[in-house]
């Protein structure tokens, strides 16, 4: 173990060494790792973010969903509303005219009862008028009972 | 062992514990420590300045996070120990524990590598791992006890620094023996620094040479253990070395 003038060149060395650590390796190392240690921290904020955008965007989706479904529902009940009214007036509709029909059927029926009771009544005339002239033309004058004969007529 | 054919078996420790020097006296310089470390030091930190130019925020490659593990290792470690503005601190412990760890890595390079590799261009004394000279740990140790007063200094200013040299542990009466146990504890910390990391290294660094003495079919019993046993040491020196140094400089930033 001998010291000598080695020690002045290897202090020298290990100073010039010291100072371009601290200049040239150390500061840009630590720089990225700082950097990187920032960009990480930023990616896990923004996944964070992006997590509970993701949820608002679920929540307003289901809110728009729901949304929708009770409208349709509303949709549909107010469209069966509206059958049952419509079944009701035709139904209403179809009442008015099949009675219509039916007292105009009626009226048709009363008055071919009535031409019929009126031909009727011709023929029962006409059958009774010449059954009393049979048996009035022996002894009657039909000139002289005429006027009685339409009398007659003109009662039945 | 092939080198040392003709040599006794402590000619041929000796030759490897012989640094390649130039000079006299205390100007001697050891061209291999020098050389190496310098090298490894400019090849590492090249390495890692060249990935920090280019250092990306996003996914990094294997490279880039290789670098960052020991990196966020470091900087836990000055975190956790160190309370003030450590801006200086933990690039003074990355560099420490990076380049430490490279230059413990050279004992696990065959004993006879790099000595036979400079010996085809007739170097004919080449130690390998820098850290197993004294003059490379205390150049450390040392720069790290002027950055203690440095930053004792600074912080607490030349007044509160003699205040407290003075009045810690026992109080302002017993100031003489404060200045004592001051001075011991002072001087104990680049001591046992530089001396802890050479102390390991030269020691890993023997043991290596033994194993190299046995039979060449022998040598991978102890020679394999051992080795992976080493990869624990040199990263644990490193470790620790790098550790001290951030408690030295968090305990000159600290008052008592």
């Amino acid at each position: 173990m001998n010291i000598n003038a080695t020690i002045f060149g290897q202090a020298i060395t290990f100073a010039i060494l010291i100072w371009f650590t601290m200049k040239f390796v150390w500061p840009p190392i630590v720089a990225a790792l700082e950097e990187r240690a920032r960009k990480i921290a930023d990616g896990l904020a923004a996944a964070e973010r992006g997590k509970q955008d993701l949820a608002q965007a679920e929540q307003r989706s289901n809110e728009a969903l729901n949304e929708a479904r009770a409208k349709a529902a509303e949709i549909i009940a107010l469209s069966e509303k509206r059958r049952n009214e419509i079944i009701e007036e035709a139904r209403e509709e179809a009442k008015v005219e099949a009675d219509r029909v039916k007292s105009q059927a009626q009226a048709e029926v009363a008055q071919e009862i009535l031409r019929a009771k009126e031909t009727l009544r011709d023929q029962v005339a006409d059958l009774v008028v010449s059954g009393a002239e049979k048996i009035l033309r022996r002894e009657i004058n039909a000139q002289a009972h005429s006027e009685l004969l339409t009398a007659i007529r003109a009662e039945l | 062992m092939s080198e040392s054919a003709g040599h006794s078996t402590s000619e041929y420790i000796q030759h490897h514990l012989t640094n390649l020097q130039e000079g006299h006296g205390f100007w001697t310089f050891n061209i291999d420590t020098l050389v190496t470390s310098a090298l490894l030091g400019l090849l590492v930190f090249g390495l890692f300045a060249w990935v920090a130019r280019k250092a990306t925020s996003g996914v990094p490659g294997k490279l880039q996070a290789a670098i960052e593990i020991v990196l966020e290792m470091v900087q836990t470690q000055v975190k956790d120990t160190f309370h003030g503005d450590s801006g200086a601190v933990a690039p003074l412990a990355l560099t420490i524990f990076v380049w430490v760890f490279t230059l413990n890595a050279m004992d696990l390079l065959p004993v006879d590598l790099m000595p036979m590799i400079m010996g085809a261009f007739g170097v004919h004394h080449w130690k390998a791992v820098p850290t197993t000279d004294p003059n490379l740990t205390f150049a450390m140790s040392l720069t790290v006890f002027f950055l203690i007063y440095f930053y004792n200094i600074k912080v607490k200013k030349l007044g509160g620094f003699m205040h407290e040299v003075l009045t810690a542990p026992f109080g302002a009466k017993m100031a003489p023996f404060n200045l004592l146990f001051r001075v011991v504890e002072d001087l104990a910390k680049p001591v046992s620094l530089a001396l802890r990391l050479f102390g390991n290294m030269y020691a890993g660094e023997m043991v290596f040479i033994l194993i190299a003495l046995l039979p060449v079919y022998l040598q991978w019993i102890l020679g394999a253990p051992w080795a992976i046993f080493h990869i624990l040491i040199i990263t644990l020196q490193a470790f620790i070395f790098m550790i001290l140094t951030i408690i030295y400089l968090s305990m000159a930033h600290e008052s008592h």
